[in-house]
């Protein structure tokens, strides 16, 4: 899954992958920005390709590509699925290395292939992306018991820094609460509950965003800086992202609105 | 290492892009030992861009005017205008001589992952040229790479509500390739945007 390029000398790209079983590598693609490249439309982000690595001395080179799956097309033709592809991949490269596993390679070839076909607001996916993506990493957020004592929940104090909901007794004083909705959306979008998820209304979708971004700029350290580009228009639909085609007229023209959480703090508004 | 100045500008020209330490060695030494080799005339050029040249207050193009050669132009039609992502656009355009319209600049492509938004671009700009009745047609030739179509499925969108024609440079086969090395996401492309030859 190529993540993210870069652009090297004249037409060449550095690509930024994640592998399936050698966990993330960066190799240069020679010449793909030339529009004479063989195999420059499938090193592109987002991409699923079959490569061919000769091992150089700091980075490997790409000598051949075969197209698997690509959703680049499909997630472009949808602004907002864009942004939060970008989101997506953004975060795969900041939490694997040469090291990750085929858990996260899974996820996020899952979560771009449900963009790509608008099996759910993409929204509900990058939120629910980043929750697992965190999991498999190690920083699983507790929703139901306290993530201090372990005390049986509800509890609706929420505490980005001790790593989910927390009872009212290790709760640090002005800790901010959630409503049951909220946490219940959150439970849902952890465990993949789809049904759950896509009842729940905008304000509660947009609350448990702004905890989902808030709980990942924590633990990932440095700030995401595509999350503050995402765009929260409602999904196109099926039928429409099919009629539309790639970066063709006819996509919605719903307006753009801005995230509703601070994505430079993380903080919920 | 060299010794001082010699040294600097070795590390000077290797800041530049596409230029590695060797490059720049080569360049320093060829200034030095070529007595021929104008170099008030390159350190007055070299001034001279930096303060004379700016961008058009229109377009977004390079000019030493206020408004570049094309917008001053009467021959050009404002009828319609062609969104590219950079200025080099603009010159790789003109080269075909098929279009006679006004240019917009955007300044890049919108990419998240690189903090690039719809703000950092000149889309407000875009849109008060749009504000009289003028501009009939928008021509978006933004890059055929993922940054370059997401911006286009931007644009397309932000524009319907002005009801303007607003139409995407073609994807398809390059001029003198053959049809068998070309790959598969270009070939569909191609397929897409067919044409009829004959009814």
């Amino acid at each position: 899954m190529i993540l993210r390029t870069h652009k090297l000398g004249e037409a060449d790209r550095i690509l930024t992958m994640l592998s399936r079983s050698h966990g993330k590598i960066r190799a240069v693609a020679k010449g793909v920005r030339r529009t004479a490249s063989k195999f420059g439309a499938r090193l592109e982000p987002f991409m699923v390709a079959d490569l061919q690595l000769y091992e150089g001395r700091s980075l490997d080179i790409v000598t051949q590509a075969e197209s698997i799956g690509s959703y680049g097309a499909a997630i472009v033709s949808d602004y907002a699925s864009y942004t939060a592809a970008s989101v997506l991949v953004e975060t795969a490269d900041k939490l694997t290395d040469a090291e990750a596993g085929l858990q996260q390679y899974l996820l996020l070839v899952g979560a771009l292939r449900s963009l790509a076909q608008r099996a759910h607001d993409p929204q509900l996916i990058l939120d629910s992306y980043l929750l697992r993506a965190l999991s498999i990493a190690g920083w699983a957020p507790s929703f139901g018991d306290c993530a201090v004592t372990g005390a049986p929940g509800p509890h609706s104090a929420f505490v980005v820094q001790l790593g989910g909901v927390v009872a009212d007794e290790a709760a640090p004083p002005g800790a901010p609460r959630l409503d049951p909705q909220t946490l219940a959306l959150l439970g849902a979008l952890l465990s993949g509950d789809w049904a759950t998820a896509e009842a729940m209304g905008e304000s509660t979708r947009n609350q448990a965003s702004g905890v989902v971004a808030a709980y990942t700029q924590w633990h990932l350290e440095r700030g995401l800086r595509s999350l503050q580009h995402v765009d929260r228009t409602p999904a196109v639909s099926a039928a429409d992202a099919g009629a539309a085609g790639a970066g063709a007229a006819g996509v919605s023209a719903s307006g753009v609105t801005a995230p509703r959480i601070n994505a430079r703090t993380g903080e919920v508004l | 290492m060299y010794e001082g100045i010699v040294q600097d500008l070795i590390d000077e020209f290797g800041r530049l892009p596409g230029i590695g330490p060797k490059s720049a060695q080569r360049i320093a030494f060829h200034i030095l030992q070529t007595e021929t080799f104008d170099t008030t005339r390159l350190a007055e050029l070299l001034v001279d861009v930096k303060t004379k040249v700016r961008f058009c207050e229109i377009c977004g193009n390079v000019t030493e005017e206020e408004r570049c050669s094309i917008c001053r132009d009467p021959r050009r039609s404002p009828a319609t205008i062609c969104v590219v992502e950079e200025a080099k656009d603009v010159q790789a355009i003109e080269r075909t001589r098929e279009f006679r319209g006004l240019y917009h600049v955007l300044g890049g492509a919108i990419s998240p992952i690189d903090g690039i938004g719809p703000d950092d671009l000149r889309i407000r700009q875009l849109v008060q040229r749009l504000a009289d009745d003028t501009v009939t047609e928008v021509i978006i030739a933004t890059d055929p790479n993922l940054e370059g179509e997401a911006t286009a499925t931007y644009l397309s969108r932000m524009l319907s509500p002005f009801g303007l024609r607003v139409t995407r440079l073609a994807s398809g086969l390059p001029v003198g390739g053959d049809l068998e090395y070309a790959d598969e996401v270009t070939l569909g492309r191609a397929f897409e945007g067919r044409r009829v030859v004959s009814d």
